[in-house]
């Protein structure tokens, strides 16, 4: 800053939030757990709805599959089904080559479901004896890695959790903005105008107060519930409610200040004043809450995605796969923890991230 | 007291009849009906059906029969639960719900508020540190992870504890759920008494009272008075949504309350059960909110119950 420069109170918040490191922390985790979810799942290898049938409910760990028994047991196994066995099996560096034996000529289609296996890919075969009894294949085994393990079907968690993360903080941002527009524009309105306007304004807002909101919410599954993005605008359009009360009030003490008046009196037009003095100074309150907004919106799309009211297979979002993992927690306990602890260090992060701007943008609150 | 225990619930009825008027015609006009689950129904059986329920009326004509019958306190007959009314479907569950409710919330006044006092007494020490960072936690793990965690550790890992069923509402069954429903509830009563009890300990009287040399237990009640004023306030809406059930905490113990008819009433477009349902909750709410402002007044002797 350059000297004779004064500091602006958004400098002052600024250094404010800086200097809070549950804050700062939170933010980069969210950074990077965003970046994670929008980029991550091009780069673990694996599409999320990509089914492994050999590898269905593989355990997490960093070692790649197929493990060297289970490239001799898949083959036997496939050799079985042929009524052929395996007489000679070499694996070396990635490469295998299966000798098959059996009573009567082996059918060489048996490549077609090797190369259909997980494990195996580019099976060709690499010699067969006149009569057909015997048959040399030679294969690359395929080595992929599961860090979370794959779920019930055979896809990979990792993969789910990353794309399901991206659906979950798409729809909160998603809801919380339209929330933020209706909320913002409606108490915003309701404070400037006054009067009689903004009773009748309020008192919309009460009524819809009032309704039970699990009720509305299931109403909207009910009116939207093919579509996804559609029912979360309209989640955001019950969001509003506080937003609006909380801008009204601010309004109220914003529009008795001398620029408003001043600005009045130039002939600005209500509209005018409204977005270009009104609004930008309701932020503070309005930023804060909406921190605390998203994580709200995300905790509801994983609560009716829990209920099985959100979105369908094969997409999927950190409630479904919550949901999925208490389904069948009995031996499978990482498909329970994998997604909670994305979506509770998520939640986490945004509340640390809302406290920490409330210190920052409302001093006088401390 | 008595006038304005009646005053309130009469100045309550608007609020209700707006909701009920608004949830009614809401539900009518979502797509579906109660009885397209059925497949195939011949024509005239559907109309039988719709004369049985008096579906076929103009929808005017329905909302004041409903009216009507809800004025001599009848809810009138479920459409998905054949059978039952929706009073008799009530009446076997919201038990149910209700106790477990309960028992969550005695819970968690009990712990919450004792948690949050050591907290104050111990602000910025090791203990407070250590409340405050479990509080957040509880606060922030939605209870549809809290759940299966804890089956996971007591029911499946320790087999302490069943991992859900209701067994005619044996103790061991009811822990699970219970706690489940507490936690949450407990860590913001923490944070709620701990925050109040800390300013209310710098109040004037009770320096005084420091100042009389009276021992700290009852230097804490009485700063716990003035400080649990927050704490009650939050607990009306709180308490009214305990009492009518989890649709979460139910079926993941698989509890036969009243949560889940909020879902599956609305989801079968069984419209005598959500309109059974949106009052409930409108009357609990109300209900409670009247029982805050009873306590508040003793609690505060500057509020009137006026």
């Amino acid at each position: 800053m350059s000297e004779g420069e004064g500091r602006s109170l958004f400098d002052d918040a600024v250094a404010r939030l800086i200097g809070n490191r549950a804050a700062v922390a939170s933010m980069i985790f969210l950074a990077v757990m965003t970046l994670a979810c929008f980029v991550g799942p091009f780069f673990t290898g694996h599409p999320y709805d990509k089914v492994y049938p050999d590898y269905v409910k593989a355990a997490p760990s960093f070692e790649a599959r197929p493990t060297a028994e289970e490239v001799a047991e898949t083959a036997t196994r496939i050799a079985r089904r042929f009524r052929a066995r395996v007489e000679d099996f070499r694996l070396d560096q990635g490469r295998v080559e299966i000798g098959l034996a059996g009573a009567g000529p082996v059918d060489p289609r048996i490549v077609d479901y090797y190369e259909r296996a997980d494990g195996f890919a580019g099976v060709h075969i690499a010699g067969r004896s006149d009569d057909g009894r015997k048959l040399t294949l030679r294969a690359d085994v395929r080595q992929i890695r599961f860090w979370f393990g794959t779920d019930g079907n055979g896809r990979d968690l990792l993969t789910r959790v990353l794309i399901g993360g991206r659906i979950s903080i798409l729809i909160g941002i998603l809801a919380t903005g339209v929330a933020l527009m209706i909320g913002v524009s409606w108490g915003a309105t309701a404070g400037f105008l006054g009067g009689r306007v903004d009773m009748m304004m309020m008192r919309v807002v009460d009524i819809l107060y009032a309704l039970p909101f699990i009720f509305f919410v299931i109403l909207l599954v009910v009116f939207f519930g093919r579509n996804f993005v559609l029912m979360f605008v309209a989640v955001g359009a019950i969001e509003w409610l506080d937003m609006a009360r909380i801008v009204r009030g601010q309004t109220l003490v914003i529009k008795r200040q001398e620029y408003v008046q001043a600005a009045e009196a130039l002939g600005v037009t209500t509209a005018a004043l409204i977005r270009r003095h009104v609004v930008p100074n309701t932020l503070g309150p309005v930023v804060v809450y909406v921190t605390l907004l998203v994580p709200k919106v995300i905790l509801l799309e994983s609560f009716l995605s829990f209920l099985g009211l959100g979105v369908q297979e094969p997409m999927t979002s950190w409630g479904v796969l919550i949901s999925e993992g208490a389904n069948n927690n009995r031996d499978l306990a990482y498909l329970l923890i994998f997604p909670a602890l994305f979506l509770t260090s998520t939640l986490f992060a945004l509340n640390f991230l809302g406290d920490g701007l409330r210190d920052a943008l409302d001093p006088k609150d401390r | 007291m008595i006038s304005f225990v009646l005053r309130r619930l009469l100045s309550a009825l608007p609020t209700i009849f707006i909701v009920v008027t608004v949830s009614f015609f809401l539900i009518r006009v979502a797509p579906g009906g109660p009885f397209d689950g059925e497949s195939h129904i011949d024509p005239r059986i559907l109309e039988n059906l719709k004369r049985v329920y008096q579906l076929d009326q103009p929808l005017w004509m329905q909302y004041w029969l409903f009216l009507k019958n809800l004025a001599h306190g009848d809810l009138g007959p479920s459409f998905f639960f054949k059978d039952f009314t929706v009073a008799q479907l009530f009446a076997v569950s919201l038990p149910v719900s209700m106790e477990n409710g309960a028992a969550a919330l005695a819970l968690a006044l009990a712990f919450g508020i004792s948690l949050g006092t050591v907290a104050a007494l111990r602000q910025n020490h090791g203990v407070d540190h250590a409340v405050m960072g479990v509080a957040t936690i509880g606060v922030t793990i939605p209870n549809f992870v809290v759940g299966p965690l804890l089956t996971l550790i007591f029911a499946l890992g320790l087999s302490w504890l069943p991992a859900g069923g209701w067994n005619n509402g044996a103790f061991a069954n009811r822990v699970l759920p219970v706690v489940t429903l507490a936690l949450p509830q407990m860590a913001v009563i923490a944070r709620l008494t701990r925050a109040s009890l800390i300013e209310a300990l710098r109040a004037n009287h009770i320096r005084t009272l420091r100042a009389l040399g009276l021992p700290t237990t009852t230097v804490t009640l009485h700063a716990l008075r003035g400080a649990l004023l927050p704490v009650v306030s939050y607990l009306g809406p709180a308490a009214a949504n305990l009492m009518t059930g989890s649709v979460v905490v139910e079926r993941i113990f698989g509890i036969p309350g009243v949560g889940r008819y909020f879902v599956d009433g609305a989801l079968s477009r069984d419209y005598t059960l959500v309109m059974g349902t949106v009052i409930l909750i409108s009357v609990f709410v109300i209900v409670f909110n009247l029982i805050v402002d009873i306590l508040y007044s003793f609690l505060d002797p500057r509020v009137r119950m006026e």
